[in-house]
């Protein structure tokens, strides 16, 4: 499904990527660890299409299609999910019209009739319930005012809504209590399919309990330095990064 | 807003969608202001006296009077006696008596506009006044007003029939010599609304303007007056547009609100009257004298504007509260795009005791536009326990544009309170990303971002008017992005 080959990309001159080779099939789930600084939003930034980040080489298919060649929102209508770090806010405009907004613009591209309100609500409703979320928080400016733990679930609500191919989720465990981290998982694997990757950027083995993942890779300093199984992320649990032989300077840019 | 995205495509056409000109037969004056020209226009409308009196003297003081310079535009200077000033679509014989009677081109003009007379007024139970360049055309729903004992009429006719009343009020609360415009306005203007709510009446339904610019090198100069007595209400919109055109038009109105003890008097506004281009070039003048005086205990005036259009606004709608208790608002969305240029604020005369106003005023620029609020808050001795709440917010599209904000406090009462609230903001990057990252289109993203900081003042806009108001700032955001 995504496939990235050799893939570097920097930030105001300074190159954060340093050849990414990574390839993600329809149905796996992926989890990227590694240190602070290391380049793993920057890899879900670019894969999103951020234009604050220039690739300067490498390549990005998405079912053999060029990804790069494609805008921000050209690529989340062709499936392309990113549940962000820091969620924005967006004063005054209400959850349920920028959702709604949303999946129209999907559907319109899909070629499917558009959703009025009624039928809108309804279905945010049921979403909103599966991550355990007021349907009240529908009708709030979008994140305004949530709790860091509200806006990872409303990120959680939105992949629902708009069932992507691929689901990139960065660090959508961090800062949750034990029990919203229970009900956001619920979430991921209720989004677990055949037909759709997921990659999920994290710092805790603790979530891959929840949501148990095909790979484990390590990125550190631009670079995936190990890939494996599960087992992977307990062991980097029990011996840290230093295990790995990451210097100092290779951990961040 | 619950705008489809269908409405939205529809919606999205660079060009200024009302921007025809309208082919029909008018007598107009030739160019030019002098005493004639007032006394001809005056014979024209088969004024009394008293009426030709009261222009003469504001003509003649307007005369004396210097164009402002103070306010935060810039233009080349008007030549007054290149306007026309008075254009009324030809008519058969007497004015139309229904609308039947009415111009079928004109007709066609307000189903462009989007006013269909016949049914969308009727659907939504609104009562239009459509002043057309200088002539009220067509009122409709006479009757039910007459009924509730509502005067509701084209002011040249209230001048030929409620003569005491136009005395008592017109120039009440703008006196002719108020300003330059207000002043040029009181000498020529042409036509506009009279609304009289008696003692006890709730006006049944919203009353509603349409105005339009049509003729070339016209100017237009109505004039409004709304008088609530004791104990009523009244809900008044207004909406305007004007044809494309290249050379600038100048409109000067007046409005005039009178509000009585326990009277309530709402007016609403969307004015979109022609931008000019994108370089800048032709477009409205548009330099508006609006005030409301709270005469009576209790009474309450509010304001709501979305200003979306006019090369350049000038405009301070405003409220002296004499009753005690009364209450003033004042709630304003002003966009500029390209060239445009809004000055626009108001003005809260707190004089009774224990009176109160809010202000919200949000401005967003985009282009190379440039958007300032000016605001008086203005306590007299007499104001025991007067407070103000003023908050200004305005909101930066791209980095070209400018907001400027000029609050003026004066305070003679030491019990008086005022509370200010400013900020800037800009539709930043993070929020655009987020929007497209769900698969919204950019354009989409600013407008509705934009909606959304505009959410305060589109809620005190009458459901009908909120609608038209979204779809207009998208309209509005043309071409606003990348
Ligand atoms: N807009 C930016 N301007 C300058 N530097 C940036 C920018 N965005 C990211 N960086 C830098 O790029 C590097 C990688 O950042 P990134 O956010 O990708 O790390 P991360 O692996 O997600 O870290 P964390 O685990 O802390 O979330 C960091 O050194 C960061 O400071
Ligand atoms: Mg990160």
């Amino acid at each position: 499904m995504l496939s990235i080959k050799n893939l570097h990309a920097s930030v105001e001159g300074k190159e954060i990527l340093k050849g990414i080779n990574l390839e993600i099939k329809a149905g796996e789930v992926h989890a990227i660890m590694g240190p602070n600084g290391s380049g793993k939003s920057t890899l879900s930034q670019v894969l999103a299409g951020n234009d604050a980040f220039e690739v300067t080489s490498g390549e990005v298919t998405l079912n053999g299609d060029n990804l790069l060649d494609l805008e921000t929102e050209e690529r989340a209508r062709e499936g392309i999910f990113l549940a962000f770090q820091y969620p924005v806010e967006i004063p005054g405009v209400s959850n349920l019209q920028f959702l709604r907004t949303a999946v129209n613009a999907m559907r319109k591209h899909r070629g499917e009739e558009e959703m009025n309100a009624a039928e809108f609500m309804k279905l945010a409703k049921e979403v909103s319930k599966q991550v355990d979320l007021d349907p009240a928080f529908l009708k709030r400016g979008v994140n305004e005012g949530f709790s860091g733990g509200e806006k990872k679930r409303n990120e959680i609500m939105q992949a629902l809504l708009l069932q992507p191919k691929l689901a990139i989720l960065d660090e959508t465990d961090s800062g949750l209590d034990i029990d919203a981290l229970k009900v956001v998982s619920d979430g991921v694997n209720a989004l677990r399919s055949e037909d759709r990757a997921i990659l999920m950027v994290t710092h805790y083995q603790r979530l891959l309990n929840h949501i148990v993942p095909d790979y484990v890779h390590v990125l550190a300093g631009g670079k995936i330095i190990k890939s494996g199984g599960r087992e992977l992320a307990l062991e980097l649990e029990e011996k840290g990064y230093g295990w790995l032989g990451i210097k100092d300077e290779d951990t961040s840019n | 807003m619950a705008t489809t995205d269908n409405e939205v495509k529809e919606l999205i056409k660079r060009e200024y969608e009302h921007g025809f000109v309208t082919e029909i037969e008018s007598d107009t004056f030739e160019p030019g202001l002098n005493e004639d020209v007032i006394r001809r226009l005056s014979e024209i409308k088969q004024e009394p006296e008293f009426m030709l009196e009261w222009r003469l003297k504001a003509y003649r003081r307007w005369l004396e009077m210097d164009e402002p310079e103070w306010a935060h535009v810039d233009f080349p200077k008007v030549d007054y006696n290149a306007i026309s000033y008075y254009s009324a679509p030809k008519k058969k014989e007497d004015m139309p008596q229904s609308l039947d009677d009415v111009d079928p081109e004109l007709l066609r003009t307000y189903e462009k506009l989007g006013i269909p007379l016949h049914e969308r007024a009727k659907l939504a139970g609104v009562a239009v006044d459509a002043v057309f360049d200088s002539v009220s055309v067509a009122t409709t729903f006479k009757e039910p007003l007459e009924k509730a004992g509502v005067i509701f009429c084209p002011i040249s006719e209230a001048v030929q029939k409620y003569p005491e009343l136009v005395k008592k009020y017109l120039g009440s609360v703008v006196p002719a010599g108020d300003n330059y415009f207000a002043a040029l306005n009181s000498a020529v203007f042409s036509d506009g609304s009279f609304v009289y709510i008696p003692k006890g009446v709730r006006c049944p339904m919203e009353l509603s303007t349409y105005f339009r610019i049509n003729a070339a090198n016209t100017g237009q100069f109505e004039r409004t007056l709304i008088i609530a007595e004791e104990g009523s209400y009244v809900s008044y919109l207004e909406g305007c547009t004007a044809p494309m055109r290249d050379e600038n038009q100048l409109h000067a109105a007046v409005v005039e609100l009178v509000a009585l003890d326990d009277a309530q008097i709402k007016y609403s506004t969307v004015q979109n009257w022609y931008p000019g281009d994108e370089n800048g070039k032709g477009g409205i003048y548009n330099f508006v004298t609006k005030r409301g005086a709270c005469i009576g205990k209790n009474s309450k005036i509010s304001w709501t504007q979305v200003e979306t259009g006019s090369a350049i606004t000038w405009k301070y709608p405003s409220c002296v509260l004499r009753g005690e208790n009364s209450v003033g608002e004042f709630y304003s969305v002003a966009l500029t795009h390209n060239y445009q240029q809004a000055d626009t604020g108001t003005k809260m005369i707190h004089l009774g005791k224990n009176t109160k106003s809010t202000i919200i005023s949000k401005g967003i620029s985009a282009g190379r536009s440039s958007n300032a609020y000016r605001g008086l808050v203005k306590f007299g001795p007499g104001a025991e326990g007067a407070r103000n709440f003023t908050q200004c917010d305005s909101l930066l599209i791209g980095d070209r544009c400018g907001a400027h904000t000029f609050p003026y406090i004066e305070s003679k009462n030491k019990s008086a309170i005022v509370e200010h609230e400013a900020t800037t903001s800009k539709v930043s990057d993070e929020q655009m990303f987020l929007c497209r990252q769900r698969g919204i289109d950019p354009e989409q993203a600013v407008s509705m971002i934009v909606n959304g900081f505009c959410k305060e003042v589109f809620k005190e806009l009458p459901m009908e008017f909120a609608v038209e108001a979204g779809k207009l700032l998208e309209v509005s955001l043309e071409g606003s992005v990348g």
